[in-house]
This record gives C-alpha cells, sequence and structure tokens, in this order.
C-alpha cells in the first residue's frame, strides 16, 4: 500500500472548523462520540475523593519527573542499555526518521508493523519510510481504517472517531481485496484481524510508541487492548519504540497510579486489557521476542517548553485525551480542523512548541476558556492559564522580553496594536475617558451595523445613550 | 555536538524554581488498603474480570484437568500449546484425549510461526498472581512459557493459584518485588483483546485471543 496521508496545514483552521460545523454527518459522529467517552469516564470515578486524591498523587509524579528529567533521562539511557536496549536521541522529527531509517536499512527490512504510536504520527513516519521504499503498516484497528482511508487521525486515543461504521463497511469493500460489503461490526473487525495476522508474521520490525518509560527497572510500559502493540513489539525481530523526552518516570512503582488515571480518563476502563512492561531483547533460551529493541527519545520542541516555569506543565500530560472528549470546541469541530497531529486542548498547548506558535496560534485563541480541560485533567494541567499565556505571546512585541517563544508575536497586527494602545491610554486617564464616553454616548447613532463576526448571529453592539457616570449622577441628585 | 548532548544541555540549563519530593505513593496505597479475606478478593477479581468477557472457573488441583479437557470439548479445541517442561503442561500431555493434541512450544518462534498462527487453537500458561481491584492477571513469561503463548492463539486458558491474588497493581508489585528484576516483558490481562474503534461498539477478539478462560486454583483441603 503507498497511499499518501493527507496532510492537515494549520492554516484555514477557520474554514476547516466552518466546513465541518455544516456538517450534520460529522458533527453528530463527534458529538456521539463524545457523549459516550464522558459517560465512561464519569463511571470509573465515581468517589471524588479518590478521584482528587489520585490526581494529586499523578501530577506530583509527573512534576517530580519533569523536574529532575535530566537525571531520569540518563538514568534510563544507562538502565535500558545495560538491560540491552539501544537508545537513541533526536533532536527533531527528521532526525528521528533518519534513526529508524538507519536501523531499517542495516538490516534490509521491506516492512513495518505498527502499533498505536501518536510520536510518529507526528514525526510524519510513514511518509518518511514510504519515500525510502519500506512500507509502513499500522495495526490498531482504527489507525488502520484511517489509513486505508488516506487520512490522519482525528483523536489521539480513537483514531477513526469521525468515520461510521457504514463509511468503514464501505472502505472495507472497495480497498480490501476479497471484502463484500458488511456493517457488521464483529464482521468488520475480524476482516481487519485476518489483514493484519499475515502483516504481523510477515513484518521485519514493529514499530510501537510508550506510555511510560521507568528509568529505576530500563522498563517501557504500553497500555492497550487489541493486541497489536504486543504483536508489534514481539513478533518482529526488531522492536523500535519512539517516544517524547517528557515520557520518563523515575520508580516502577509510579507506574500503577498513572496507568490507572490513563485507562480510567481515556476510555472509561479500569485498566486495558493489556498492559505490557518490556525490559529487553530476546535472552539467551527465549523462544520469541525481538532479537533488538530500540527507543528514539525525541525532543521537537518539547525542551522550549520546558525552559519555561509556566509552560513546562504542558509536558506533564499523559496522552489520556479526556481534555478533548470534554471540549466544547472540540466536540464541535472535532479532530482534523486544527490542523495538527495532536488536537483538541492539549494539542493547542502542546503544537507550537513542535511548530513554531506563528502556524498554530489560532488554535490558542479557539477556546472559551471555560475550563472543562483543566477539571477533567488526570494530571492537573492548568490549560486555560496556558492558552491565555499563549494567546499573550502571540501578541507579544517580537523584541520584548514577553515574547519568548518560535513564533511569539506572530498574531500582532499594526490595526490591533493601534487599537489596544488607544484603548490602554483611554482607561488609563480619567479625562480621556470621560472625553471619550461622552463622545461615544453622544455618537451612537453612527454605530456601524456590521460589527465582524460578532453581527453574523448577534445585533450589532450600540454604546448606551447615558453613561453609567451620568446615571449614577442623576440618581445622587 | 551530538542529538543527546544538545537536549540534555538544554534540560540542564533550566533552573527549576521548586523541585518536588519524590512522590509517596506507597502511602497512597497504604491509605486505600481494605480489610478482605481471600475469597473476598477472589470476589472482586471475578466481578472485574468477568466484566469483561472472561470465563471463569474455580477449580481444585486435583480437578482443574478434568474442568480444562471438558471446556476443550464443548468448544471442540483441536490444537492446545502447552509450555515445554511446565508440570501442568507435562500432566495435560500425559491426559489429553487423542481429539485434543497437545503441543509443547520447545522451539523458537522462527522454526513454526506459521503453524502457531494457523493452526494452534488454545494455549495454556499459569499466571504469577492476579490484581483483584482491576481484575488483571500477572504474566511472566520465561523460556518454557514464551510470550506469544497469550497471545497468538484464540483461546487462552489461565491456570491461576488463589493464593496469588493481590489487592492491587501497586501492591503486586512490592510483594512480588519486582524492582528487583523484571523480566523481558511482564504483562497484566484483562479479559481478551477488544476494540471499540467502529463506532464506539465494542468487539472481541481484535489482534490477541477471542476468549480468554480462567482457572481458579484452590489446594484440597484449604476452606474455600
Amino acid at each position: 500500500m503507498n497511499k499518501v496521508i493527507t496532510i492537515h496545514p494549520t492554516a484555514d483552521f477557520k474554514e476547516r472548523s466552518r466546513s465541518v460545523l455544516n456538517d450534520p454527518g460529522q458533527r453528530k459522529n463527534f458529538r456521539g462520540a463524545m457523549d459516550f467517552l464522558q459517560a465512561k469516564r464519569k463511571s470509573q470515578f465515581t468517589d471524588q475523593d479518590e478521584l482528587q486524591g489520585l490526581r494529586d498523587l499523578g501530577a506530583s509524579i509527573r512534576q517530580y519527573s519533569l523536574a529532575n528529567l535530566p537525571r531520569l533521562l540518563e538514568e534510563l539511557e544507562a538502565r535500558l542499555t545495560s538491560n540491552g536496549i539501544k537508545v537513541h536521541w533526536a533532536q527533531t522529527p527528521a532526525e528521528a526518521n533518519a534513526i529508524a531509517l538507519s536501523i531499517a536499512q542495516r538490516v534490509d527490512a521491506r516492512r513495518i508493523i505498527k502499533g498505536k504510536s501518536m510520536v510518529s504520527e507526528e514525526i510524519g513516519f510513514n511518509h518518511a519510510m514510504e519515500s525510502a521504499g519500506i512500507e509502513a503498516f499500522e495495526s490498531d484497528m482504527g489507525e488502520y481504517i484511517v489509513q486505508l482511508a488516506g487520512e490522519a487521525p482525528s483523536h489521539i486515543i480513537m483514531p477513526a472517531i469521525h468515520k461510521t461504521k457504514q463509511e468503514i463497511a464501505t472502505l472495507f469493500a472497495k480497498e480490501v481485496p476479497g471484502v463484500t460489503y458488511t456493517e457488521d461490526v464483529d464482521a468488520l473487525i475480524a476482516i481487519g484481524r485476518r489483514v493484519l495476522r499475515r502483516k504481523f508474521a510477515e513484518a521485519d520490525i514493529g514499530l510501537s510508541g510508550v506510555n511510560f518509560a521507568v528509568a529505576e527497572t530500563g522498563t517501557l510500559c504500553l497500555v492497550e487492548n487489541e493486541g497489536n502493540g504486543r504483536m508489534c513489539t514481539t513478533v518482529p525481530r526488531i522492536h523500535i519504540a519512539i517516544t517524547g523526552i517528557e515520557k520518563v518516570v523515575d520508580k516502577l512503582a509510579h507506574v500503577p497510579p498513572l496507568v490507572s488515571l490513563l485507562t480510567r480518563s481515556a476510555t472509561g476502563q479500569g485498566v486495558t486489557t493489556y498492559v505490557n512492561m518490556i525490559s529487553g531483547p530476546r535472552k539467551a533460551g527465549e523462544k520469541d521476542g525481538p532479537d533488538e529493541v530500540h527507543l528514539i527519545l525525541l525532543d521537537n520542541g518539547r525542551t522550549q517548553a520546558y525552559a519555561d516555569e509556566e509552560l513546562r506543565a504542558t509536558l506533564q500530560c499523559i496522552r489520556c485525551g479526556a481534555c478533548m472528549n470534554h471540549c466544547p470546541v472540540y466536540a464541535r469541530i472535532g479532530g482534523h480542523a486544527y490542523g495538527t497531529t495532536y488536537p483538541g486542548p492539549i494539542g493547542a498547548i502542546i503544537s507550537p512548541h513542535m511548530m513554531g506558535l506563528d502556524s498554530t496560534y489560532p488554535l490558542a485563541f479557539a477556546s472559551t476558556l471555560c475550563g472543562a480541560c483543566a477539571e477533567v485533567c488526570p494530571v492537573k494541567i492548568p490549560i486555560p492559564d496556558i492558552l491565555v499565556r499563549l494567546r499573550n505571546e502571540a501578541q507579544a512585541r517580537p523584541d520584548s522580553d514577553s515574547a519568548t517563544l518560535r513564533g511569539s508575536g506572530s498574531a500582532r497586527t499594526a490595526t490591533g496594536t493601534a487599537v489596544w494602545s488607544v484603548w490602554s491610554q483611554v482607561y488609563s486617564r480619567l479625562g480621556l475617558y470621560k472625553l471619550a464616553s461622552w463622545f461615544m454616548s453622544r455618537g451612537r447613532s453612527m454605530s456601524p451595523s456590521e460589527q465582524g463576526a460578532w453581527t453574523r448571529s448577534r445585533v450589532p453592539l450600540v454604546p448606551a445613550p447615558k453613561r453609567l457616570r451620568d446615571l449614577l449622577k442623576n440618581r445622587s441628585s | 555536538m551530538s542529538a543527546r548532548d544538545a537536549i540534555l544541555g538544554r534540560l540542564r540549563a533550566v533552573q527549576i524554581a521548586q523541585a518536588p519530593g519524590l512522590p509517596d505513593v506507597a502511602a497512597w496505597y497504604a491509605t486505600r488498603q481494605r480489610m478482605e479475606d481471600i475469597s473476598l478478593r477472589k470476589a472482586r477479581l471475578r466481578a472485574a474480570l468477568e466484566s469483561v468477557h472472561t470465563e471463569i472457573h474455580e477449580v481444585s488441583d486435583t480437578n482443574w484437568m478434568t474442568v480444562l479437557l471438558q471446556i476443550a470439548a464443548t468448544k471442540k479445541l483441536h490444537h492446545i500449546l502447552v509450555g515445554s517442561g511446565t508440570p501442568h503442561g507435562v500432566a495435560l500431555a500425559a491426559c489429553a484425549p487423542k481429539e485434543l493434541e497437545v503441543v509443547s512450544y520447545d522451539q523458537p518462534i522462527s522454526e513454526w510461526r506459521d503453524r502457531l498462527f494457523d493452526s494452534i487453537d488454545a494455549s495454556l500458561t499459569l499466571a504469577k498472581g492476579a490484581v483483584a481491584e482491576t481484575g488483571s492477571l500477572i504474566l511472566w513469561p520465561d523460556p518454557s512459557e514464551p510470550r506469544l503463548m497469550s497471545l497468538v492463539p484464540s483461546l487462552h486458558f489461565v491456570l491461576l493459584d488463589v493464593d496469588t491474588i493481590h489487592a492491587d497493581f501497586h501492591s503486586a508489585m512490592v510483594a512480588q518485588a519486582w524492582t528487583e528484576g523484571m523480566p523481558t516483558n511482564a504483562l497484566l490481562i484483562c479479559g481478551p483483546s477488544k476494540t471499540a474503534d467502529i463506532q464506539q461498539t465494542l468487539a472481541y477478539g481484535a489482534h490477541g485471543p477471542k476468549e480468554l478462560v480462567v482457572l481458579i486454583r484452590q489446594s484440597q483441603g484449604v476452606a474455600a
């Protein structure tokens, strides 16, 4: 299969949002899926005291891990190396792909079977491999479906959430040889199982992500339900795991609370079918498992977030997706509109570090700041505060102290700057304020009837005939 | 400069204003401990496993094989995979009827991959323990019971000794001293493989086993 995966640029965010908003079918898919996931999560957290205690613990583990990140990464590397796992470091997506490619070329690999990995999406892994003539085949059912359709995932946990079973039935009948149209979900899954079982057996390399990397024991933890992650990490002769540098934790004992928070927040499961803990390649005498295990540690802008006290909290994320499941914006526009690998609230705050604020700042503005994301975040990331911070960064004067990120100041315009400059003058000088408000109330008939986005669905804003100051004066006299 | 040094250099250049102390995970789990005997713990495990489509039988150390063979006959199994040289594998091989071929995993996967994928319909492994809270079985594959045994065959039998059921994941890893040496692969398994990737509709038998059958074994003479 050599499909070109659709790349969704971050430009045209508004147009893409509008097109989803005008598509009743897609809106129904997303609304239904979000209601389902919200209810599932809620059913797991019936004891509020337990939930809050566990969130405090989860947040403290992630904060501790980040505070000690350089030390833990070195300890992880040392421990993995002594366990026989080869560790690689990549600053950019291109470096990460080059590392994977050099491993593949060394063993003359033709086929890579992939478990679910958002970092592999982040680096454009499939495209890079296919450009080098190596097949990269997705094995997570949802990822397999979106790859077959030539699309990108629309949700980090449920990649094909935007598709109905009818659409998937049509897709399978068209793209999978020998398959006739069926809407029966069990039959559709059986088709995927049959196709992919061959792929697992034939692949030279298995690629996976990592949920938690444990420094103490040199263990890579992966959670999943389907068993494809276990297949990818056990059947092929080489296993390559790829993850962001922030995924390390110090102690093995830190894993149980984080796994509990992750699976309950993500899909409302007490635990996933599999918690897969890998601490090395096949040892002498063992009869299966890969001969080589590699871990690629990726930066891709994470060190920029790390450098800032406030933005560092972004890296606490354990990728459960609860923030998007509870976001009123995501529920309406879905994942593709964002144009980033990671959509929803977490996508809005992590993507600027990966892609630059210049191409991603519209996402920070597409929020009502309702706070639902922060309320459900299992590791207590203050997402709304970070969104406000990114808005300020986007408007900052590029050469000022408040412009600290790649792409800061890119939302700043001459008109906007002039308007806010006048506004701040008026609101900080009493005489000027009195004069301005007097003119506003007298000149109210001159208010424009077209006021941009505001008047698309609302009546125009018109200043009051009497100023508050005048009303108060009348009342006291 | 290498990518490694560049990344670590950038991280080290950052002054952390408030460095939090090592989180006390054990204290959290200590406050969550409940007073329960083994039968209550077993009941919690059963409920969690049954909620995810797992078939459970309570057996003794003398009748477990009779129960297993009955299930195998009902489900019309033909090839069951056992670990080479394991006591339960040897015992099963000695007693299985001619309709059920007991296959021993005694050669590397590269020698018989296609046969494993295409013609083995069941497997039997021993669990290292279980976690009552989440209904997870702890598997600790080793040279005699390799990793793919619990993944490739469509039906997976797990033999679990009742006194190895722990309250939660953390208690299990502490009681079994996991930090003293992790195996190549350790697993928690809760139910047969599944997916809800098509329109949130739950379907069992995604890529791994379609059925999970747990035999909870209790020594005879010990009160239930």
